[in-house]
């Protein structure tokens, strides 16, 4: 049984006013979300509002200032807490892969689950087979991730994730750095996953795909969650006054 | 128009990239001996003549010198290459041919030791645990001492010094035993320092992968961080062991009998210098296969990269 089975229906992320600095450079400024378990939540907002550091929080990659983050009803920023037993259930999808250069696709996919959740060797491959074959990928499992092109390489990331089973996804602008013909291709891998139920938060730029996805759209700015609303509130009827004047941008850009 | 500043020759008004298409781009071909020089198929052999003009040139000076046939007599005497190459205890002196194999030897110890030592300290080094401080302090302190003292220095202190000890078992070790101790102290400090900037060279995203996984730090370390790391450095370390391979010769200095003292032997009961240039030709036996094997390395996987799987 699963921390996520255990509390079915309930929070899966809940974040008190978390505080974030790097230096002197405050990025997150008392942040306050919930999300609750299969609930997919978007994170948009300009470039710096701090939607990425505020993913990295959430996988503990980065220390926390102040505040408080809790997953499934406890509270990983405790001390105490074993970081990697927190990131086992919690996968993280990077704006540029990071695949493991000098690995072949498989290795990349079955190195976590062989050397963390201590799958054997057969075992695992088989689980990674079958999940790239789900993304289109069987035919690239013996390739190194620099034969790939963008969207393959992400697909890939994703599915990295995936294989160690995680009951909660990241991800951190992942069409960001690709070509446009290839967003696509990523973003209906994430569809798939929304609709299999996975618990996600996706730090995007693509509104059109936040709007079509998300059950909740967070607009973020200086570090502070401005508006939180379902995507057809948030998008059409923007409460406060940044919001607007950050949607009439992207709109202005042609980017909805 | 403001912009576009002023037409180019030739093309008297109108907009100028218009007129630009009107202009034949005229030949890019280069003329003269340039075309020739430059020229795919030519290339094996142009490279090959000019390879014998110099060395033409350099045997020349050295045939036309004033001391020309006493150096040849001294130096390059297949008579006494042979004699010392083999070697005759009887005579006095020791085969260099022999005594190669133990700087082989040392050098094979030496340089796994010094692989395991260097990377034990790089990675103290790059750690960043705050109970590790005090060893962090050590490991800085020893790469500075053994990088600023001079090698020969090292082995006098070492083979002189830890036998005068008179320590059971560790002051009774043979001469060659002191050498590697010195050449591995002071080769570590050195190659540590190649595989910090190798562990620097991995970028932090790559680690931040691996974490988010459930990774431990260490299995991140050995599976995503270190494999590339060394991929890295593996051109500098291999230079590092070129060097390693040449400084076994240092350990004469304690009165070993490796290549370079039995050669020095060798002149000082004859009187030729021919045994030394055997010592010379032996260690570039030695290295080069070693420079042509880091190549090889370095191309393979390059192209296992690129070229993904072929299997």
């Amino acid at each position: 049984m699963t921390a996520a089975d255990a509390v079915a229906g309930a929070e899966a992320v809940r974040i008190d006013g978390l505080h974030k600095s790097f230096g002197t450079n405050e990025v997150l400024k008392g942040i306050d979300l919930t999300v609750d378990t299969h609930e997919v939540v978007c994170l948009i907002g300009a470039s710096g509002s701090g939607k990425s550091t505020l993913l990295r929080c959430v996988n503990l990659l980065e220390p926390i200032n102040s505040g408080r983050i809790s997953l499934w009803g406890q509270d990983v920023t405790a001390p105490g807490i074993d970081p990697n037993l927190v990131r086992r259930q919690v996968g993280i999808v990077f704006q540029s892969f990071n695949l493991f250069p000098h690995m072949t696709v498989l290795r990349n996919v079955t190195l976590a689950p062989m050397k963390v959740r201590r799958v054997p060797r057969a075992q695992a491959e088989e689980e990674a087979r079958a999940l790239l074959g789900r993304f289109g990928l069987a035919d690239k499992e013996a390739d190194f991730p620099d034969r790939l092109s963008g969207g393959q390489q992400q697909r890939v990331a994703i599915v990295r994730a995936l294989a160690m089973k995680p009951q909660l996804m990241l991800l951190d602008e992942v069409t960001s750095a690709l070509d446009p013909e290839l967003v696509a291709e990523v973003l209906d891998v994430i569809k798939e996953l929304a609709a299999a139920g996975m618990t996600m938060v996706i730090a995007t730029h693509e509104m059109g795909f936040a709007k079509d996805i998300a059950r909740r759209v967070c607009f973020l700015e200086e570090g502070r969650i401005i508006e939180d609303a379902p995507p057809g509130e948030l998008f059409t009827s923007p409460k406060d006054e940044r919001t607007q004047r950050f949607l009439r941008r992207i709109v202005d850009a042609g980017r909805l | 128009m403001a912009l576009s500043g002023s037409p180019p020759p030739g093309s008297p008004g109108g907009p100028p990239l218009a007129s630009a298409g009107n202009q034949p781009p005229g030949s890019f071909a280069r003329s003269g001996r340039g075309a020739r020089l430059l020229g795919g198929r030519s290339g094996p052999v142009i490279s090959t003549v000019s390879t014998l003009v110099v060395l033409g040139v350099l045997v020349a000076i050295f045939l036309l010198a004033p001391g020309a046939h006493s150096v040849e007599h001294l130096f390059l005497s297949p008579q006494h290459m042979w004699q010392s190459f083999i070697g005759d205890p009887a005579a006095g002196y020791y085969s260099v041919g022999a005594a190669i194999w133990l700087n082989i030897r040392m050098f094979i110890v030496a340089e796994i030791l010094i692989l395991v030592l260097a990377l034990l300290i790089a990675l103290v080094r790059q750690s960043v645990h705050s109970a590790l401080f005090p060893i962090r302090i050590l490991a800085t302190g020893y790469v500075d001492f053994f990088r600023g003292v001079p090698l020969i220095l090292v082995i006098f202190a070492i083979g002189l010094g830890v036998p005068a000890l008179s320590l059971p078992v560790v002051s009774s070790q043979s001469n060659a035993v002191y050498g590697v101790t010195a050449l591995v102290l002071s080769y570590s400090a050195y190659v540590s320092e190649v595989y910090r900037a190798g562990l620097n060279s991995v970028h932090q995203s790559q680690v931040a992968a691996a974490w988010s996984l459930g990774l431990p730090h260490r299995h991140a370390l050995r599976y995503v961080i270190l494999p590339q790391a060394v991929r890295n450095i593996v051109p500098p370390l291999l230079n590092d062991f070129i060097s390693l391979q040449k400084d076994t010769a240092l350990v004469g200095v304690l009165g070993t009998i490796e290549a370079n003292k039995a050669a020095e032997i060798y002149s000082e009961q004859v009187f030729n210098f021919s045994s030394f240039t055997v010592a010379a030709i032996l260690f570039l036996i030695l290295t080069i296969p070693l420079a042509r094997f880091t190549d090889r390395l370095i191309e393979r996987d390059r192209r296992r990269r690129l070229a993904g799987a072929a299997s």
